[in-house]
């Protein structure tokens, strides 16, 4: 049966996150034919609507309001829960990401519903919507379901694959006026501390080192991998714990679980703890001294080496391959 | 100030997973208290020892999370609570923030901590969820907390960007990593945690229906990710071995 989603689209810097688009194509797939209403909220959004089309939307939904501006539980809750209750769909889906992780389960809770976290898959067995998501930071896998009433779901960025844009598609654009007060909590200020602009969570390449680059000065090389693949950096536990970088770079069991189509590994051990949030990327690379380090073992290519040595050898030689191609 | 913290008891980081009929076997599992869980505590015991007041760790589970709690009490929690679930098949974290909002239902409290997420689940669900039911403000992945009279200062993590955040008590605030750094218990401290008050609560004495708890959600299969083969590790000179490399990257994984 033709079922009713509502996908609530995310934007940073003014730019719709890809996640979005993947999160469309999810709820094309649960729709089963019926309508995917895309909702975009912001200060200024207007701008965005277009992409939504593009990517699958069959109507958008936008609201602009200047409380807004800033992403704020009360504020946007009162305004999802707005556009919840106006278009009564059969099923809701979020990006699973700092908005999504804050806000959905405010909305299931509100609705007294059950909320499917992190899902990074998504099937129909007949009637029922069948989500896959990771558990043990992706040491194993499980299936579920909502057992009746409204289906409620945030899906892990880089998982679900956005459908082809056709900028031919468009569609009407819906304006809805919400009305937001008492926000009890106030964003006095917002620092921007990711260096490249490349978030990890959705990053396609990540380039991430371990105790291995043994100061703060030593994630330089890394970082001009990085740059130069349009890649994130990020770190294991053992390099934030020593001081090496911030806590929001590291990567495992505590920390964030990613799953890039590259993940270079330089001076990582691979603890299980680090494998956990990494091991399902596509490709990964490792780059160790340690012939014996256990993440050769997850490796799909290794190279036994100083990081030092070869991590700038690779930029260049990347260099050299993209300037040519 | 009345301070709370949610805890919930988990596997250890370095356990690897194993499945037995169907189900994550638990048979000579090491169990924590969840890390996120650990920096809410550490946190917790900080702000009574700035503020004065009293410091309740409730969690839900079988008796054997008493072992977790008496280690929250070691640190320097106060009071520890232990909603008791054995008898209850069915649960997901609807039940869980249902059982909690039934507890917190006639509690005074200005301000409840948790973990940002478990490391097993891993949903985050339940410190957002919570704060619904009872009404109150949240902030999530807090990375630093100042309160002074009834206000509170946060910084919290926004996918590596910091914001900094201002809410008014009674507030849930969950913890990220770089919250604090949770201290060992002393040995005096597990001497004394013994004495101190340890409650436990069966979870049908708590003002609710059985039918309003029931899970919303369903497990329906649990399974390992299919094991990943060893790759291929380079050989010759590192010059080489790089060059070999890109070229693999670009035309056998056809990532770059």
């Amino acid at each position: 049966m033709a079922k009713k989603v509502l996908v609530f689209a995310e934007a940073r810097d003014n730019e719709l996150r890809n996640v979005s688009f993947e999160a469309i194509a999810a709820g094309k797939e649960i729709a089963a034919g019926g309508e995917v209403i895309a909702a975009i909220a912001g200060e200024n959004v207007s701008s965005l609507t277009d992409p939504l089309f593009h990517y699958g939307a069959d109507r958008v939904i936008k609201v602009e309001d200047e409380k807004l501006k800033n992403y704020t539980s009360d504020g946007y809750g009162q305004a999802f829960l707005q556009i919840v209750q106006s278009v009564d769909p059969d099923a809701i889906l979020m990006p699973h990401t700092s908005m999504g992780k804050d806000l959905a389960p405010r909305l299931a809770s509100k609705l007294d519903a059950g909320l499917i976290s992190d899902a990074t898959g998504i099937e129909l067995d007949g009637e029922t919507v069948v989500f896959t998501r990771p558990i043990y930071s992706g040491k194993a896998f499980e299936k579920k379901k909502v057992k009746e009433g409204i289906v409620i779901a945030t899906i892990r960025p880089n998982n679900i694959t956005a459908l082809e844009s056709d900028e031919s598609r468009s569609g009407e654009v819906f304006e809805e006026s919400v009305e937001i007060k008492d926000l009890r909590t106030i964003v006095k200020e917002v620092v921007r501390k990711s260096t490249s602009g490349v978030d990890l969570s959705e990053a396609k390449v990540i380039v991430a080192g371990g105790r291995g680059v043994k100061s703060e000065e030593g994630f330089e090389p890394l970082q001009e991998l990085a740059d130069l693949l349009g890649a994130a950096v990020g770190a294991s536990r053992g390099a934030c714990d020593a001081d090496y970088c911030d806590y929001s770079l590291q990567i495992g069991q505590t920390g964030k679980v990613v799953t890039p189509d590259l993940y270079i590994a330089c001076g990582i051990s691979g603890a299980i703890q680090h494998l956990a949030g990494m091991s399902n990327s596509k490709v990964i690379v490792a780059i160790n001294k340690d012939p014996e380090a256990s993440i050769f073992n997850v490796a799909d290519y290794g190279i036994v080496g100083d990081l030092f040595e070869v991590v700038p050898l690779l930029t260049q030689e990347f260099k050299k391959v993209l300037q040519t191609s | 100030m009345n301070i709370y913290v949610i805890m919930k008891r988990t596997f250890d980081t370095e356990e690897k997973i194993v499945i037995e009929n169907g189900k994550i076997s638990e048979e000579g599992v090491e169990f924590i208290i969840n890390p996120y869980d650990e920096y809410a505590i550490e946190e917790a015991i900080q702000l009574r020892d700035d503020h004065g007041g009293e410091v309740t760790v409730v969690s839900i589970g079988d008796e054997e999370v008493e072992k977790e709690l008496r280690t929250a009490l070691a640190m320097g929690a106060d009071k520890a609570v232990l909603i008791n679930n054995e008898e209850l098949d069915d649960s997901d974290q609807y039940t869980t923030t249902a059982l909690l909002a039934a507890y917190f239902e006639d509690k005074e409290y200005d301000i409840i901590l948790g973990g940002n997420v478990s490391n097993d689940n891993s949903t985050g669900q339940i410190g957002p969820r919570l704060a619904e039911k009872l009404g109150i403000a949240y902030v999530t992945t807090i990375t630093k907390l100042d309160i002074d009279g009834t206000t509170a200062t946060m910084e919290r993590d926004v996918e590596g960007d910091m914001e900094v955040v201002e809410a008014q008590l009674p507030l849930l605030v969950t913890a990220q990593q770089g919250l604090n750094e949770p201290r060992y218990p002393s040995l005096p401290g597990i001497m004394k945690a013994k004495k101190k008050p340890l409650e436990e609560i069966d979870y049908d004495d708590l003002d609710i229906d059985e039918d309003e708890i029931e899970a919303k959600t369903e497990t329906i299969e649990v399974y390992l990710p299919p094991k990943k083969e060893a790759g291929k590790v380079l050989e010759g000179e590192i010059g080489d071995q790089v060059e070999e490399l890109v070229k693999l990257l670009r035309q056998e994984a056809k990532v770059i």
